[in-house]
């Protein structure tokens, strides 16, 4: 190859490159993008049944119950307009607590939430930046209870 | 007075590089003669800089809490390790961390580099220098690490208990090491490209950089992969947090570059396209930064919000990018383009290479940026995670795994010879590997029994660049590649079988009772109260059985008085085969504990692979220093039979 027709194929290859990195990430990203809901996201019938995805919001009181096996837990997530009941088989940090936020990661089955994973963990200054709005409400006094 | 010594070093030090700056200007447009005077300005600048954070590790050591940062991030009743590494597990400690590390790499750079021409290397001072100004303008306008309080508290408000570990407390040196080795790559190639000498010269200069910074960086992502997977007590290896991306967006990039310098060095071909991946590799480092520092993302790792500092980021990050950027689009198209190749060759190899890794980084770079992105364009607020990353990611990065294969065993510039010939052992390899999992695991979903049969295949065609010629006789560098290329094999396996084989189980347990996972019997014992210097936990005695193995594990859940937190430290037992990973979570109301185990079958090969990549980069490391030491004292010998 000519060093000239080289460079082309190259600068080509490149475009190439860049363009598939987009078309790759824009095809993935639409299936799996809107990844947070918000429990008014999924009375709106937002989220689809089965679908990998996150939910937030906080957990409302008086809300928590232990399932017989001890280790499943049931609990209902709230963002003041819409709540969704959430299904946790795992063991829960403490700072999991009725009446502070918390993420979950799972599927919706049936309407209700099955939590694979619940991440308001470890930091009680963790605070998810889907979740910064509505703690911030929280803290300015405004109660998320009806 | 010893935080007012930090500060004064930290001031000194920006005014020489500025100064440093000044005489590249000077150098560039009336010749060499300033070169003596740059040299010694840089290396004074790294000294100056080791000064300042060397005060900032004292104060942390002795808890001067007259210094806000320490009350801020530290206490007395720390272990004296965590009082040390507590200053750099905070916003402006690392600052100070990376410039640090900036001006030492600067003044290592004037101080071995003798490859590169004396202007190319002046250039690439200044450009270093440059880079420096703008993070100590940044530390000593926007985050000043040795603010003091009046009057001085007693007592700090403590470190994050989940940094309170060995491991994280070299985690972040690792990181940054790698990523700010990325900046001499970035100002070598700046620096050629304003002489416009992009030759193999500056290859063989910049490529020993590379490969530490890379080696750093695979060590650090390692260490922090393995820190996520023990301490947070998820059993996960990778979650694609931000953070995580933060470290894996650079490490694309140089194992991109790292690949491509090799053209360059030995072909000197690939010219632009490898500075524009030097460029690249360290603008991923402070998009890094930036994400991480900024506060811009609040993840797992959580760190303070602050708008002004972000600010103050990404104008930085834009004016050296962009710089760097218009600096190639005016000079990289007057590159002449270096030795021809044909379509099958070495070279091509690498291009395929460059290019599947570049695809790779613009998937995590866009999945990472669009959730920022949307929010400020329309508000809305959503986020990207695994299902996206390993969809899109996953089979790219299977894709290469299946080439690393190939392209080891290309010649360079043509290859005529049949050399799929030589594949067909590993083909094989691979095609019983995939005819075990499907007798064995008939279940198994694809991606981890694509991953088994690709690793078979791997293990055994990474190490034909040795079989054909005598492998004593081999440079280390090939040797580097061959165990680098192995350890992507057994990183994969490990990947596939945790994915595939591991086994869970989560119940609560009365003392006494006896819980199944895996081919473990794990009797919960007792669980009594113990206390550390700054905590106090709750531990679960466990008796662990597999045929006539026994062992105990004694998983906790601390509780941390300051700040007030609470982590699961799991127990963890290693064997030949996998992990045993226990958890210990809360009691029941009638007083049985919840328990959480895992048995991870060869879970521990992910990371013993990570482990042979860096040292496969080590390898090559040495080779290459080796081979460059002897060649310059036979140069010397050479030079004194000539003038004798």
């Amino acid at each position: 190859m000519k060093p000239k027709n080289q460079r082309l194929v190259l600068v080509a290859a490149a475009l190439a490159a860049v363009l598939a990195a987009v078309l790759l990430a824009m095809w993935g990203l639409r299936d799996r993008a809107s990844y947070f809901y918000t429990p008014a996201d999924i009375a709106a019938g937002k989220a689809q049944q089965g679908q990998a995805m996150r939910l937030g919001g906080m957990v409302e009181q008086g809300s928590i119950s232990h399932l017989a096996d001890g280790v499943t837990i049931r609990f209902v997530v709230t963002d003041g307009k819409a709540n969704t009941p959430v299904l946790y088989r795992g063991i829960v940090p403490d700072l999991f607590r009725e009446g502070s936020g918390a993420v979950a990661e799972g599927r919706l089955e049936n309407g209700t939430f099955v939590a694979d994973t619940i991440l308001a963990k470890h930091d009680e200054r963790y605070m998810p930046p889907q979740l910064g709005n509505l703690a911030a409400e929280h803290k300015a006094g405004k109660t998320l209870e009806k | 007075m010893i935080a007012e010594t930090g500060l004064a070093a930290l001031w000194l030090a920006a005014g020489l590089a500025a100064v440093q700056f000044l005489l590249m200007i000077v150098a560039l447009r009336s010749g060499t003669e300033v070169a003596r005077t740059m040299r010694s300005i840089a290396v004074i600048q790294g000294a100056l800089a080791l000064v300042a954070f060397a005060t900032l590790l004292i104060v942390f050591a002795r808890s001067d809490m007259s210094v806000a940062l320490v009350f801020e991030n530290s206490s007395v009743v720390k272990p004296f390790l965590y009082k040390v590494a507590g200053a750099w597990g905070n916003h402006e400690g690392s600052m100070l961390m990376w410039v640090t590390i900036l001006a030492v790499a600067g003044a290592f750079l004037a101080l071995l580099a003798h490859r590169t021409s004396e202007r190319t290397l002046l250039a690439a001072l200044g450009a270093q220098a440059l880079l420096a100004l703008g993070f100590y303008a940044f530390l000593l306008f926007a985050s000043n690490p040795f603010a003091r309080m009046w009057p001085a508290p007693p007592d700090g408000q403590g470190l994050n208990p989940l940094l309170q570990d060995p491991g994280l407390a070299f985690h972040p040196p690792t990181l940054y090491l790698g990523y700010v080795g990325l900046s001499v790559a970035f100002s070598l190639a700046v620096g050629a490209l304003l002489t416009g000498e992009v030759d193999s010269r500056l290859a063989r200069a910049m490529r020993p950089w590379v490969l530490a910074a890379w080696v750093l960086l695979t060590l650090g992502i390692t260490a922090g992969s393995y820190w996520a997977y023990y301490e947070l007590g998820w059993g996960g290896y990778w979650f694609w947090d931000p953070v995580e991306n933060a470290s894996l967006m650079p490490w694309l990039a140089a194992t991109a570059l790292l690949h491509s310098i090799n053209v360059l060095a030995a072909r000197g071909a690939l010219k632009a396209w490898t500075m524009m991946l030097a460029v690249i590799a360290f603008s991923m480092s402070m998009v890094g930064t930036f994400l991480v520092r900024s506060g811009i993302l609040t993840s797992v790792h959580a760190f303070a919000i602050d708008p002004e500092r972000g600010t103050f980021l990404l104008a930085l990050l834009a004016i050296y990018v962009g710089a760097a950027f218009t600096l190639f689009a005016l000079r990289g198209a007057s590159l002449k383009e270096g030795a021809p190749f044909e379509l099958v060759s070495r070279e091509s190899g690498l291009v395929i290479n460059n290019l599947i890794l570049s695809v790779i980084l613009g998937v995590v770079f866009v999945g990472t940026l669009y959730p920022l992105f949307v929010e400020a364009v329309s508000g809305e607020k959503l986020s990207v995670g695994a299902p996206y990353f390993n969809a899109v990611a996953g089979p790219l990065a299977l894709l290469l795994a299946a080439l690393v294969g190939i392209g080891p065993l290309l010649a360079w510039r043509r290859e005529r010879r049949p050399v799929f010939k030589q594949l067909i052992v590993p083909a094989l390899l691979g095609l019983t590997a995939l005819a075990i999992t499907i007798i064995l695991a008939p279940h198994m979903r694809i991606l981890p029994r694509l991953g088994v049969a690709l690793a078979g295949y791997l293990a055994a065609a990474s190490v034909l660049p040795l079989v054909a010629r005598k492998p004593l006789r081999a440079p280390l560098a090939t040797w580097g590649m061959v165990v680098a290329h192995l350890g992507i094999a057994v990183a994969l396996v490990g990947m596939a079988s945790n994915a595939a084989f591991t086994s869970e189980k989560l119940a609560i347990v009365n003392p006494g009772e006896v819980l199944n996972v895996g081919p473990w019997q794990v009797q919960l014992e007792s669980v009594t109260p113990v206390a550390g210097k700054n905590w106090t936990a709750i531990e679960a005695q466990l008796r662990a059985t597999r045929g006539s193995g026994i062992i105990t594990l004694a998983p906790q859940t601390r509780y941390f008085s300051d700040p007030p937190t609470e982590t699961n430290e799991s127990a963890i037992a290693t064997f030949w085969n996998g992990q045993l990973y226990t958890v210990v979570g809360r009691q029941d109301v009638s007083g049985a504990w919840q328990l959480r185990l895992w048995w991870k079958p060869f879970v521990t090969l992910i990371w013993f692979g990570g482990a042979l990549i860096a040292l496969g980069g080590a390898l090559a490391l040495l080779g290459r220093l080796w081979l460059l030491l002897r060649r310059r004292s036979s140069d010397a010998e050479w030079r004194k039979e000539r003038y004798a």
